[in-house]
């Protein structure tokens, strides 16, 4: 075996990569519980790939057939229905698990400086997620599947000038047809895969360049013994390989319950509508994208007022795509000397409660039917959702902060 | 923490999953899959009156005679009206576009309409049909106004004068004993050759039926389930214990 490795290391430097990958690579000792969350997030894009995988070898991607051979995968193929179910089901823990993943990343500044590149890399991971659920919900061709891609492209409509064209290059149709389903399929089976595989090469690369953050968001490699071995880093092989498996067994355990006893997630994994074969004829009384989009959804339901001659409907999809493209400049927007929330004013931990409530609110806002009150509502907590991002220059340097200790505090 | 927020979670999506259902009150309904005997009444009833309008193309008489352990045989003679094989889809020999002109628009395929609609719809529904003669075909249903099918169990449930007390369950008057709403029906334009008892029986099955069909395998799965987890929780047993040996030595 040693031989082996030796003649393969001769050729290629795979020892050398286990050690700066793995064996060697020295992570901080205090990770908590939020830190579980990138590796499930690996283990879920895993079970993506590979279920997606089989469920290609008996998907029909016509606009026909796309309908009925979900449903001979869910009766007629040898575990198909859980190979479906494990891919639905996983689309939906992928973004909780990336929601969770981002949310420890606000709260101990894993952005700020060295590792903006990682933040970039992430928030592009997070881009293409969109692009890869959104084409991906079109492909069981279900009612919802139709009408929900038919609100999302239009909405390239209301762009000024280019709008039609786009929208009907995007669609290659003048309405959502076999034609765009095709091309979806193989956007979302081979062409985003891609790039998002390489996305996550590159996050984990730069990651493993600058090292992780930790609770403390104290940089460990100011402190290192003799050997030049961070004090508080421990080698992630085999101390977080085997950590990480438990929370590999949390997440099985409930991701397992959610798609073997509610494969439909109460109708939000699977939209109810979506048992229904695609009709353009026939439009649905309530369209809903799945809750993942629902926080942007209900942005851009919340403007309602056309400015400078411009459509209510152009600003509000300028709204969703702001409240996107902001999320990348955040580690120039956070002036503070310190990383952590530990050590943060209370001014930094105000402003991010407010901002998690207002996020997960404009989620269920966005589930449901807009009335006059919720709109009004949604307008507030969009509003809020930027002004978290805007002030923060200010708050950040205004308040005071703790003074953060030389070694990690457990 | 993490359980936390996903039990928190998990505990909201059936409130979610409300807030876009139907404003029409339902008969509540819980299926039984287990049942056999019940998805047997229910198939035959399927077949005999629902089958002439609506496929069931998704399926396969086959898998269909298995799960509900009806001989193959059987199956072909007593519940096949086409000439398909047992190994075939469930279709049937409308022409859509004939029944299009009839009905106004062609009966749905019935595979998933309990996953549709709800199971409650489904089993409201069909015991929701009434005598309204300012409709083309005579009837009319409180939890589909204005449907374009007719009430073809008729004969069985007999035709209703008066809108049908649709989810208001029955219940016991306590001074006098009497039992309000025991038949969804008060009044009878036509009698049935069933009471209301033995109708809400006979569409329980049907629905029964029909949920199955909407989702076969939810017995096997959840049968299965319970196995993955316990072999999860065992999996968590041992990954703690390897975790506390290595992580002994960081301090």
């Amino acid at each position: 075996m040693q031989k082996l490795i030796n003649w393969v290391d001769e050729r290629l430097p795979i020892v050398d990569a286990w050690n700066k990958h793995l064996g060697k690579y020295y992570a901080p000792k205090n990770f908590n519980v939020w830190y579980f969350f990138g590796s499930l997030a690996m283990l879920v894009l895993v079970n993506q790939l590979v279920t997606g995988i089989w469920l290609t070898m008996s998907y029909n991607p016509s606009g026909e057939g796309a309908f009925a051979s979900v449903e001979y995968i869910m009766r007629d193929v040898e575990w198909g229905w859980l190979l479906r179910y494990l891919h639905s089901t996983g689309a939906s823990a992928f973004f909780v698990v990336v929601y969770l993943h981002m949310f420890r990343g606000l709260m101990y500044g894993s952005y700020q400086k060295p590792r903006e590149l990682i933040w970039i890399f992430g928030m592009l991971i997070y881009l293409i997620l969109m692009a890869e659920a959104f084409m991906g919900y079109l492909l069981p061709w279900g009612q919802m599947s139709y009408w929900g891609a038919q609100v999302i492209v239009n909405l390239f409509g209301a762009i000024p000038v280019i709008g039609e064209d786009l929208s009907l290059w995007i669609r290659g149709d003048y309405l959502i047809s076999g034609i765009t389903l095709n091309r979806f399929f193989a956007l979302h089976v081979v062409a985003l895969p891609i790039v998002l595989l390489g996305l996550v090469v590159l996050h984990i690369l730069a990651l493993h360049e600058v090292g992780s953050n930790n609770p403390d968001g104290i940089d460990i490699k100011k402190n290192k013994d003799e050997n030049g071995i961070p004090k508080d880093g421990i080698p992630f092989h085999p101390y977080y390989t085997v950590h990480d498996l438990l929370g590999v067994g949390v997440f099985f355990f409930i991701f397992f319950i959610v798609v073997f006893f509610f494969p439909e997630g109460g109708g939000l994994f699977i939209e109810k509508p979506n048992f229904e074969p695609a009709n353009p004829l026939k439009t649905p009384n309530h369209i809903a994208p799945v809750w993942y989009f629902t926080p942007f959804y209900a942005m851009l339901r919340a403007v309602t007022i056309d400015l400078f001659g411009l459509d209510a409907k152009f600003w509000g999809v300028v709204v969703m795509g702001a409240a996107i493209a902001i999320l990348f400049v955040l580690p120039w927007l956070d002036k503070s000397p310190v990383r952590s929330m530990r050590y943060k004013g209370w001014l930094s931990r105000i402003a991010l409660a407010i901002f998690a409530v207002s996020f997960v609110v404009l989620g269920y806002l966005g589930l449901v039917p807009a009335t006059e009150g919720r709109t009004m509502v949604a307008q507030v907590l969009t509003v809020l959702y930027f002004l978290y991002f805007i002030l923060m220059p200010f708050y950040t340097r205004m308040e005071k902060t703790k003074p953060v200790p030389e070694r990690v505090t457990g | 923490m993490r359980k936390l927020i996903f039990g928190l979670f998990i505990a909201v999506l059936p409130a979610l999953g409300l807030a876009a259902g139907s404003t029409v009150p339902l008969d509540s309904f819980e299926s039984d899959h287990s049942d056999k005997a019940s998805l047997q009444r229910g198939a035959a009833l399927f077949t005999n009156y629902c089958m002439g309008c609506h496929s069931m193309e998704y399926a396969r008489y086959k898998r269909v005679a298995d799960d509900l352990e009806i001989p193959d045989e059987l199956y072909e003679e007593n519940l096949i009206f086409t000439s398909a094989k047992i190994g075939e889809l469930m279709k049937n020999s409308m022409n859509k576009d004939m029944a299009a002109d009839w009905f106004g628009a062609p009966p749905p395929d019935l595979t998933l309409e309990t996953r549709l609609r709800g199971e409650a719809w489904v089993y409201s529904y069909l015991r929701g049909f009434y005598k309204d003669e300012s409709r083309p075909l005579g009837v009319n249903n409180v939890v589909f106004p204005a449907v374009g099918m007719p009430h073809v169990l008729v004969g069985m449930q007999g035709l209703c004068a008066v809108e049908p007390n649709i989810g208001t369950p029955a219940s016991v008057e306590p001074l006098s004993g009497n039992i309000n709403n025991a038949d969804v029906c008060p009044e009878y334009a036509i009698e049935g050759s069933m009471s209301g008892a033995e109708f809400d029986q006979a569409m329980y099955d049907l629905t029964n039926f029909m949920s199955y069909m909407g989702d076969p395998v939810k017995l096997e799965r959840e049968r299965l389930g319970i196995f993955v987890l316990i072999f999860v929780a065992i999996f968590f047993v041992f990954a703690y214990l390897l975790n506390r040996e290595y992580w002994k030595d960081v301090h």
